[in-house]
C-alpha cells in the first residue's frame, strides 16, 4: 500500500530536483549559438547525416519536461563537436521521457513478488555499493594525479617478491568493501607499482580492513579465533597471488584503458575526468554484477543448502561458490556467514575468505577496469587460491 | 555515450541517491548508518557531474576558437581531431540508467513474505538477556522475543504481555508467521526472523500486511522447514494493522 504512494512521490521529485541544471545547461546553448551556427552548417552540407540533427535540434525549445530541456541543450553542444552516429544525448532523453511516459505500465509488469523481490536486490546492492565505489574512485584518482609515481616506488621494497606482501599488508588501511579496492588497485597499477603488489593489495583490502575484522568479531562472539583466521588466510592468499601473477603472469594480459592525463590540461580536470571515467566505467559494471547477484538470489532456492552441509568437502566448495554468487559486501558477509550455522567453520571460512577476493561483481568490475583476458585468468585462480588458503588456515587454527 | 550525457546521467543519480538518503527510501535498501555516505556519495556526484559539463563546455570553446578562423579550410579534417581527442566511452555506462530507473520511478519495497518463506529464519541465540522494562503490554522486537523464547526459554517473557510488529508471511501448509528481516548491511543480506502465530488469529491474513500482534509466551517451538531452524510462537490475543515502519527491517544485530 505504501509503495503505491510513495512511487509516484519519487518519480516527480527527482526531475524537480533535476530543474535548476538543465536551465544552466540551456543559457549555455544560447550563448554558445554564434560559435555553433557555422559549424551545424558544415555539417548539413557533408552528406550522411541530414536526420539528425534536423530530429536533435527542435528538442531544446519544447523544454516543457526538465529532462527533456536539458539534453536538448546538451544535444546541440555535443553534436557540434563530433560527428555522432546516434547522438547519445538524444537516446538517453528519449529513453527517460519513455519511461516517465510507461511509468504505471512498468509498474504494473513488475509487480510480481519474484520481480519486486530482484528489484529490492538489485537496487540494494548498487544503492550499498555506489558510496564505497565513489570513496574508491576519488582515491583512485587522487592518487593518479596528486601522487607523483615516485612515491611508490620509495614507499615499496624494489624487491618484488618482497613488495607484494607490504602491499598485501597496506591493504588493511583502506577502510571499506571491495568495490573501492578495483579503482584504487587501477591507478597503483598505472601509476608504475609493479602489477603483482597491486594485485595482492587489491585482494587483501577487502578482507583484512579494521571494519570488515570488527564486523567478524561481532558475528562470531563465540568464536573468537575466525577473526584470526580470516586475516591470516586472507592475507595468505592474496600474497600468494601476488607471488603467483610475478612468477606466471604476463603484462600483456593487462588491458589498462589509456588514462593519460590530457595535454594542456589542469590538475582539477584531470582529477574530475578520472572520478568520471572511473564512475561511469566501474559503475556500469557494478550494475551487471548486481544483476547477477539480484536474479540468483530471487531465483536459486535456498532448500540445496541444507543438502550440501552434510559433506564436508561439498561444504567447503558450496560455500566458496555461493560467496561468488550472492556477491555480499564484505562488511556484511560474516553475519550471513554466521547464520549458516548448518555448515562447519572451516566452510564458513572459505565463504569469508573468498567473497570480498572474487564474486560475480567483483569480476565483471575487474572485467572493466583490467581487461577480459585478465579477469578470465585472474578469477578462477583466485577462487581456488582462496579456497586452499582457507582450508590451511582452517586446519591450523580451527 | 558523450560527456554530455554522462554528466546528466551522473547528475541524475547523485539526485537519486540524495533523494533517497534525505527521505526514508534508502531504509527499504540498506541499512541505517549508510544514510551519511549515501548523501556524500550523492554530492560527490553531483560535483562530478558538474565538473565534467564545465569541462567539457570549456573544451568545446576552446575548440571552436581555434575552428572559427578556418573554417572553410576545416571542413574536411575537422572529423579526425575531435575523435583523438576524445577515446571512445564505455558502452556499459548506459547500464546505470537501470538502477536510475528503479530508483526513481519504480522505488521497489523492502523485502517481503516471498523473500521470508524462502529463506530460512536467522535466529541466533542472543549474548545476553538484558531485563525488561515493565510496562505493559511491552513493545519488543520480533528477533529480541524469538531469541528470549527460544534460547532462553521465555524465562524473562513469564507472565509478560508483549506486543510485536512485523510482516505476515504464510508457510507452505498455511501456518500464519510474523516475520521481521534482520539486516546487517543491504537488503541482498537480511534473513528472516519468524515467529509462529497461534491463538486469536484474525481470519484473513494477508501476506506482505504489517501487524501488531499482542499476546503471550509459549513454549511451542517449530522447526523451518527451509534450514531446520527454530520458530517459537506466540499465544495472540490481539491483533491489528499496523503502518509499514519508517525501518522496515531490523537492525539490532548492527548495535
Amino acid at each position: 500500500m505504501a509503495i503505491a504512494k510513495a512511487a509516484p512521490d519519487d518519480a516527480k521529485a527527482a526531475p524537480d530536483e533535476e530543474g535548476t541544471h538543465p536551465a544552466r545547461q540551456d543559457a549555455d546553448g544560447d550563448r554558445k549559438a554564434p560559435h555553433t551556427g557555422p559549424d551545424e552548417q558544415d555539417r548539413q552540407d557533408r552528406p550522411g547525416r541530414p536526420g539528425r540533427q534536423v530530429l536533435g535540434a527542435p528538442q531544446a525549445p519544447q523544454g516543457g519536461q526538465a529532462p527533456q530541456g536539458g539534453q536538448g541543450a546538451a544535444g546541440e553542444v555535443a553534436s557540434s563537436d563530433r560527428p555522432a552516429r546516434l547522438s547519445s544525448p538524444l537516446v538517453l532523453t528519449m529513453l527517460l521521457l519513455l519511461m516517465v511516459l510507461l511509468q504505471s505500465p512498468v509498474r504494473r509488469a513488475l509487480s510480481a513478488p519474484v520481480m519486486q523481490s530482484w528489484m529490492t536486490v538489485f537496487v540494494a546492492v548498487v544503492v550499498q555499493a555506489l558510496p564505497f565505489l565513489v570513496l574508491g574512485v576519488l582515491l583512485s584518482a587522487a592518487i593518479a594525479v596528486y601522487v607523483p609515481p615516485s612515491f611508490f616506488a620509495r614507499a615499496l621494497p624494489s624487491r618484488p617478491a618482497l613488495a607484494v606482501p607490504v602491499a598485501g599488508l597496506a591493504g588493511a588501511v583502506l577502510p571499506g568493501c571491495e568495490c573501492a579496492s578495483v579503482p584504487v588497485a587501477g591507478a597503483l597499477v598505472r601509476r608504475g607499482v609493479t602489477p603483482a603488489a597491486a594485485l595482492a593489495f587489491l585482494l587483501s583490502a577487502p578482507a583484512i580492513n579494521p571494519i570488515v575484522l570488527t564486523a567478524t568479531a561481532v558475528a562470531f562472539p563465540r568464536d573468537p579465533e575466525m577473526v584470526l583466521a580470516r586475516f591470516a588466510a586472507s592475507l595468505l592468499a592474496a600474497c600468494a597471488m601476488g607471488w603467483l601473477w610475478q612468477r606466471l603472469g604476463r603484462t600483456d594480459w593487462l588491458r589498462l584503458p589509456a588514462h593519460a592525463p590530457h595535454e594542456g590540461e589542469t590538475k582539477g580536470a584531470a582529477f574530475w575526468d578520472s572520478v568520471r571515467h572511473d564512475v561511469m566505467h566501474a559503475g556500469g559494471f557494478l550494475v551487471v554484477g548486481a544483476m547477477a547477484a539480484a536474479t540468483l538470489k530471487a531465483v536459486a532456492p535456498a532448500s540445496w543448502l541444507r543438502t550440501a552441509a552434510d559433506n564436508p568437502a561439498v561444504a567447503v566448495l558450496t560455500l566458496a561458490v555461493l560467496a561468488v554468487i550472492l556477491s555480499i559486501c564484505s562488511e556484511a558477509d560474516a553475519f550471513v556467514a554466521a547464520s549458516l550455522t548448518q555448515f562447519s567453520l572451516t566452510a564458513r571460512l572459505a565463504f569469508l575468505v573468498v567473497g570480498p577476493m572474487i564474486d560475480l561483481k567483483l569480476f565483471a568490475m575487474q572485467a572493466g577496469t583490467f581487461g577480459r583476458g585478465f579477469a578470465l585468468r585472474f578469477a578462477p585462480a583466485t577462487f581456488a587460491l582462496a579456497i586452499a588458503s582457507a582450508l590451511l588456515t582452517g586446519w591450523v587454527l580451527l | 555515450m558523450n560527456r554530455q550525457s554522462q554528466s546528466a546521467v551522473l547528475f541524475l543519480l547523485g539526485a537519486a541517491l540524495l533523494h533517497a538518503g534525505a527521505t526514508d527510501l534508502y531504509l527499504r535498501y540498506v541499512k541505517a548508518g549508510l544514510q551519511p555516505l549515501l548523501l556524500a556519495a550523492g554530492v560527490v556526484l553531483i560535483v562530478t557531474a558538474l565538473a565534467t559539463w564545465w569541462y567539457e563546455r570549456r573544451r568545446t570553446k576552446r575548440h571552436h576558437h581555434q575552428a572559427v578562423p578556418q573554417v572553410q579550410a576545416q571542413a574536411d579534417d575537422q572529423a579526425p581531431a575531435p575523435a583523438a581527442h576524445s577515446h571512445p566511452e564505455p558502452r556499459v555506462a548506459w547500464l546505470l540508467v537501470l538502477p536510475l530507473l528503479a530508483l526513481i520511478l519504480v522505488a521497489p519495497p523492502a523485502l517481503g513474505s516471498y523473500s521470508a518463506t524462502r529463506t530460512g529464519t536467522a535466529l541466533q541465540e542472543p549474548l545476553a538477556y538484558p531485563s525488561l522494562p515493565a510496562t505493559d503490554p511491552l513493545p519488543l522486537g520480533v528477533v529480541d522475543y524469538a531469541g528470549r523464547a527460544v534460547y532462553d526459554h521465555g524465562r524473562t517473557l513469564a507472565g509478560r504481555e508483549v506486543r510485536l510488529t512485523g510482516f505476515v508471511a504464510l508457510g507452505h501448509d498455511g501456518t500464519p508467521y510474523l516475520v521481521r528481516m534482520a539486516l546487517n548491511c543491504c537488503a541482498a543480506d537480511a534473513q528472516p526472523v519468524k515467529i509462529g502465530l497461534s491463538g486469536r488469529i484474525p481470519p484473513v491474513l494477508q501476506p506482505d500486511a504489517w501487524l501488531t500482534v499482542t499476546g503471550v509466551y509459549t513454549p511451542r517451538v517449530a522447526r523451518d522447514p527451509v534450514n531446520d531452524g527454530p520458530i517459537p510462537f506466540l499465544q495472540v490475543t490481539q491483533a491489528k494493522p499496523a503502518p509499514t515502519p519508517g525501518d522496515p527491517y531490523d537492525e539490532s544485530w548492527n548495535n
